[in-house]
């Protein structure tokens, strides 16, 4: 009889030990060691991608002009180099290359930043930051400014001006439409995301088709497809404060999310005030996304895959998931801007057209990675 | 720490499911909730634990309405293993045990080397040591309830509710987490399917039908044969066990009903 009970013990060491072998047990380590090499190689990367995607362009500048200007324009480094560039160069770099360079990072940011939140809000793995309609709702604002000269009282601001508006709209209905007895209930969140895009789409159809001119079409669907061509100085700021609050915000509140991720009765019982979290977790996530639309239009696929490709290197846990989003999404959108000024120069492409059709192959060769199972059942 | 429960009702969507609950778990006792499904044993502990707020009633925890308190200082004092188990996304084993530490921490904390000790110390209990670096995706179901029933230790709560906890797992881990549970000397109120088990630890049974509490008392008092089948419509002969000292059940279903046995063929070996 104890004999049999020690070939048991020894059987199920020999199985524990095959366990190992097949690589569950250090799966989790990888993940924290993959973390890790992320975080002190992507700012790197980041810094190497902003400066190659200065250089490139009509006008190739070397990287050490590039960032002689740059230093230039700061106050107290302007006397640490020489001035052995053209006015020509100057104003390329700073005044086009450079805020668009920037802007794409700051949103390709907050729209991998906005993803990891919203995934997490709704505890869906098809959530992208537009799910919630805010994408439909700045795109009637948008052509309504495009197509028929609306709010030219705000001159230069009307477009981001009218873009925003309609992303809060939008907003604002969903979260109505999706409060059941003063709790947010996730489905109804979604289904009223849906709902009211169907609703903002066509209404944005209907404005695009009862236009006066061919050329304001055109300049409609661009915006509508996202695209970084009004990147100044100006659009700035705006854009980089609000990732800047939106990232501190999530950080401080990870644990939270991770909550969140394992259910509403779990995150209630671990001490989480779930109603309240929720509605702060939609109205940030929803600013955030406004502010993004009314700058750069509705780029697609970032917010949804970076998020994805994040949980598959390194996990679900958000304190970890954040920062690293952010520095992909920042990455990514800069070389997707690359690719829309150059690959069909000297016209542009519309940035959404590239992040799709390089993010869509890549998603799918994730699609059939098995080890990942995108939050779903396995 | 004492629960009281005290004229309770709840509904689910304009539908009243439990009403008029009286129920009271003394400090440091076992209190099981058994009745048949749809009895409304679940919805009678989320509103215990604060998810689903009755129409009416007072539940308080140690002389404090749950409903007044917040949910992080309820998450201090009481731990839940729900039935709530999907995991979609992919944490390790640690890293939801962790999760545990949760209600004592405030926004910007991080984890100390405490955390980790009593995350390990957990793991230990329900022997899954092992298991700390695996992904949770990884995991049979049983492993999985168990993963859960150690975040809930974590938690050093000095109320533990527990719903079905002994569903997904195999006999042999039944009766450890029951053991464990046993020794942890907290108040513990635990709905429970299986009748022996129930017997076996509850100090006090409280029984449930179409919503409300039968009856109540030690497992002697309130499972009888004739409780039992007005309440689970079975037949059962109940017994004091020789080894346990503990009321064991058996259960007769219409095929093992004595007379029907005889009835059968004999087998020709």
């Amino acid at each position: 009889m104890s004999n049999l009970a020690a070939e048991n013990k020894s059987e199920e060491k020999v199985i524990k030990l095959d366990v190992e072998r097949d690589g569950h047990g250090d799966h989790t380590r990888r993940h924290a060691d993959r973390f890790k090499i992320l975080l002190f190689v992507l700012p790197f990367l980041l810094l190497i991608s902003m400066t190659l995607s200065v250089m490139l362009g009509p006008v190739s500048i070397p990287a050490l002009t590039v960032w002689k200007i740059a230093l230039s324009h700061f106050p107290l480094l302007e006397n640490l180099t020489t001035k052995d560039w053209s006015t020509a160069q100057s104003n390329i770099v700073w005044e086009i290359r450079f805020p668009r360079v920037l802007l794409g990072a700051t949103v390709g940011a907050g729209l991998a930043l906005v993803g990891a939140g919203i995934q997490a809000l709704v505890r869906n793995s098809l959530a992208d930051p537009y799910i919630l309609g805010v994408s439909s709702g700045a795109s009637v604002g948008a052509t309504l400014v495009i197509l028929f000269g609306a709010f030219s009282l705000f001159g230069e601001y009307a477009l981001s001006l009218a873009a925003f508006l309609g992303a809060l709209l939008s907003v604002i209905l969903v979260f109505l439409l999706s409060q059941v007895g003063g709790r947010i209930s996730t489905i109804r969140l979604l289904l009223a995301g849906i709902a009211i895009s169907m609703i903002l789409s066509a209404a944005t159809n209907f404005i695009v088709i009862s236009a006066p001119e061919g050329e304001g079409i055109r300049n409609a669907m661009f915006w509508m497809m996202g695209s970084l061509v009004g990147a100044n100085w100006n659009s700035l700021p705006m854009a980089v404060i609000a990732v800047t609050i939106t990232f501190i915000y999530l950080v401080s509140q990870s644990r939270a999310l991770n909550l969140l991720m394992m259910g509403e009765e779990t995150a209630a019982t671990l001490g989480l005030n779930i109603d309240l979290f929720r509605k702060i977790l939609i109205v940030i996530t929803a600013l955030l996304t406004g502010v993004l639309v009314a700058v750069s239009g509705a780029i697609g696929f970032v917010g949804l895959m970076i998020p994805h490709i994040v949980r598959l290197l390194i996990g679900s846990d958000h304190k970890k998931v954040l920062p690293i989003s952010l520095l992909m999404g920042a990455i990514f959108m800069i070389w997707a801007d690359v690719g829309a000024r150059l690959v069909v120069a000297p016209e542009e492409l519309p940035i959404g057209i590239v992040t799709a059709l390089c993010g869509g192959p890549f998603f799918i060769w994730l699609l059939r990675k098995s080890s990942y199972s995108f939050g779903g059942n396995s | 720490m004492q629960i009281n429960v005290e004229g309770v009702s709840s509904s689910i969507q304009e539908k009243r499911i439990i009403s008029d609950i009286y129920l009271q778990a003394k400090s440091g006792r076992f209190v099981g909730i058994v009745g048949p499904n749809g009895s409304g044993k679940s919805t009678l502990l989320k509103s215990i634990y604060r998810f689903h707020k009755p129409d009416c009633g007072v539940i308080t925890l140690e002389d404090n309405d749950i409903y007044k308190l917040s949910a992080k200082t309820t998450s201090q004092k009481m731990a839940v293993v729900s039935q709530e188990t999907n995991n979609l996304f992919d944490f390790s084993v640690r890293e939801i045990v962790l999760m545990g530490r949760a209600p004592h921490k405030k926004m910007w904390a991080t984890d100390t080397v405490d955390d980790e000790r009593i995350t390990v110390e957990a793991l230990q209990k329900v022997g899954l040591i092992d298991y700390g670096e695996r992904s949770i995706t990884t995991l049979s179901g049983g492993e999985k309830q168990r993963v859960m029933v150690a975040r809930a230790l974590a938690q050093q709560a000095e109320v533990l509710i527990l719903d079905e906890p002994t569903n997904h797992l195999d006999i042999h881990h039944q009766l450890q987490l029951m053991d464990l549970v046993k020794t942890l000397n907290i108040t513990v109120i635990a709905a429970l399917h299986d009748l022996n088990i129930a017997s076996s630890y509850c100090d006090q049974i409280y029984v449930m039908n179409e919503g409300e509490i039968v009856t109540s008392g030690t497992p002697e008092e309130v499972l009888t044969e004739s409780t039992l089948q007005e309440v689970f419509r079975v037949n059962t002969n109940i017994i004091k066990h020789p080894i346990t000292g503990k009321i064991h059940i058996t259960f007769l279903s219409d095929a093992m009903q004595p007379s029907n046995l005889d009835e059968r063929e004999p087998l020709n070996v």
